[in-house]
């Protein structure tokens, strides 16, 4: 089942989401990529329902793009992840969207933040966190492993760590996960852990 | 001729003019002159009250300059009824940026609402455009300390040092003469002060004929809108020496 976590490391901040797209006890797809490059240095990593998903992170993403072509500025990470949690928290009482959001940015005066925005529009500013079954393991490792100022190399060897808890201690685990980060140089697909290649499917970008 | 096109403003005269455009520009030049500097730590305002009659009670509080939002203000000059209207629909946009992203509306984004709303009475039918140019004077953490200036077509632009309503040309002029970059907000209120005691009708420059404002950062970092007092405007007045006994001029 679903696993999307974060956290901020040294001067970067990084996303983990497993790949698949299931139904039921069905999975359709393992290459599908659930973490959303939102602009130049904004990562959005998503998990809920898919078709909720896709939709409004989407529709994130264009309202992002929109300000900037307006405004000639971009949003800060800040403004991005309280304009998120205000869409998500009208379309709550309405036709709520059923989607669990960690987003990741890196601003130029304040550095990487990560930011916990879940379905009924709460938000925090975080350091380290998860959304579905698979954050009862990688939270458990994180709280455990996890330091504030972290490399690149550490972190990386943290969420190699998660990924080896879900895989050995869920039942559900999913097959394959990507891994993005952002940092002063933008945001970008770090590396991809997959223990099964899927040809069947072109992968979403 | 052009008679015919005057009272529309939403159609071009044959001259390809906005005949009511053009007055509205003309009502503001009838009104109390307003002048914004631009220095390297803070913007400052500076406007003329116009006493009506000895019997009006002044406001003990400003009367042309608003504060919209912690971080910006504005200075009007020409038809304060408008002006209210336009003031209110800017804080109610600043707010509204604020309710959406947590953090203060950018200066230029605020200009630029309130003259969306201009230029809207400029094009659709049957409305007359507002007699009202603003001064804005605000800061903003990306491009720092700003001074916009916008006319009644909805026309907006970026100025180191500007002025509206009586005499502005006057004082745009002398502005351009004495205008230093780096002028420290001292020297900018000192400047204002001097330009505003030349183009004013009035014979003797006095506090309650003036209202002078600032925007600057505070020692905590954070943006500051102060308003001078009677006091403290009559005491910068001696000091800067441009206040003029009302015998020697007469």
């Amino acid at each position: 089942m679903e696993c999307v976590f974060g956290l901020v490391g040294d001067g970067f901040a990084l996303v983990v989401a497993d790949s698949s797209a299931v139904h039921s006890i069905l999975v359709h797809k393992s290459n599908e990529d659930k973490i959303m490059v939102l602009d130049s240095h904004k990562l959005l990593g998503a998990s809920g329902e898919g078709g909720d998903r896709a939709q409004f992170t989407e529709y994130i993403q264009k309202n992002v793009a929109l300000y900037q072509f307006r405004n000639g500025i971009p949003l800060t990470t800040a403004a991005a992840a309280n304009f998120t949690r205000g869409e998500l928290a009208t379309a709550l009482r309405k036709n709520p969207y059923a989607v669990n959001i960690l987003l990741a940015g890196y601003d130029k005066d304040i550095g990487p933040s990560l930011y916990y925005i879940d379905y009924i529009a709460s938000l925090h500013k975080i350091e380290k966190g998860a959304f579905g079954y698979g954050s009862y393991f990688s939270l458990a490792m994180m709280d455990r492993h996890y330091h504030s100022g972290m490399t690149v190399e550490e972190a990386v060897d943290l969420v190699d760590k998660c990924i080896m808890e879900i895989r050995s201690r869920l039942v559900v685990a999913p097959p394959n996960f990507v891994i993005k980060i952002v940092d002063k140089d933008g945001a970008r697909e770090y590396a991809w852990r997959e223990s099964i290649k899927d040809t069947t499917g072109a992968p979403t970008s | 001729m052009s008679r015919r096109y005057d009272s529309r403003t939403t159609i071009f005269s044959p001259e390809g003019r906005l005949y009511q455009v053009e007055y509205a520009m003309e009502a503001i030049g009838n009104a109390g002159t307003a002048i914004g500097i631009l220095s390297k730590d803070g913007v400052v305002l500076v406007g003329e009250k116009k006493v009506t009659s000895k019997l009006l009670q002044t406001s003990t509080s400003t009367e042309k300059m608003y504060k919209i939002d912690d971080h910006v203000a504005c200075a009007v000059a020409g038809i304060m009824s408008d002006a209210n209207i336009l003031i209110n629909t800017a804080r109610v946009q600043a707010q509204r940026y604020t309710y959406a992203y947590q953090e203060p509306m950018p200066v230029e984004q605020l200009v630029q609402s309130l003259c969306d709303t201009k230029q809207g009475y400029t094009q659709f039918g049957g409305l007359r455009p507002f007699g009202v140019s603003f001064l804005f004077a605000g800061w903003d953490k990306n491009f720092g300390f700003q001074l916009y200036m916008s006319d009644p077509s909805g026309n907006y632009g970026g100025w180191k040092a500007a002025a509206i309503g009586a005499n502005n040309q006057a004082a745009q002029s002398m502005l351009k003469q004495d205008y230093k970059d780096d002028i420290s907000r001292e020297d900018a209120v000192q400047l204002a002060l001097k330009v505003l005691s030349k183009t004013m009708d009035s014979t003797s420059l006095t506090s309650d004929k003036l209202e002078l404002a600032e925007v600057f950062l505070s020692a905590s970092g954070k943006v500051k809108y102060q308003v001078c007092s009677a006091d403290a405007l009559s005491k910068l007045l001696v000091k800067f020496g441009v206040t003029q006994p009302a015998a020697e001029t007469s």
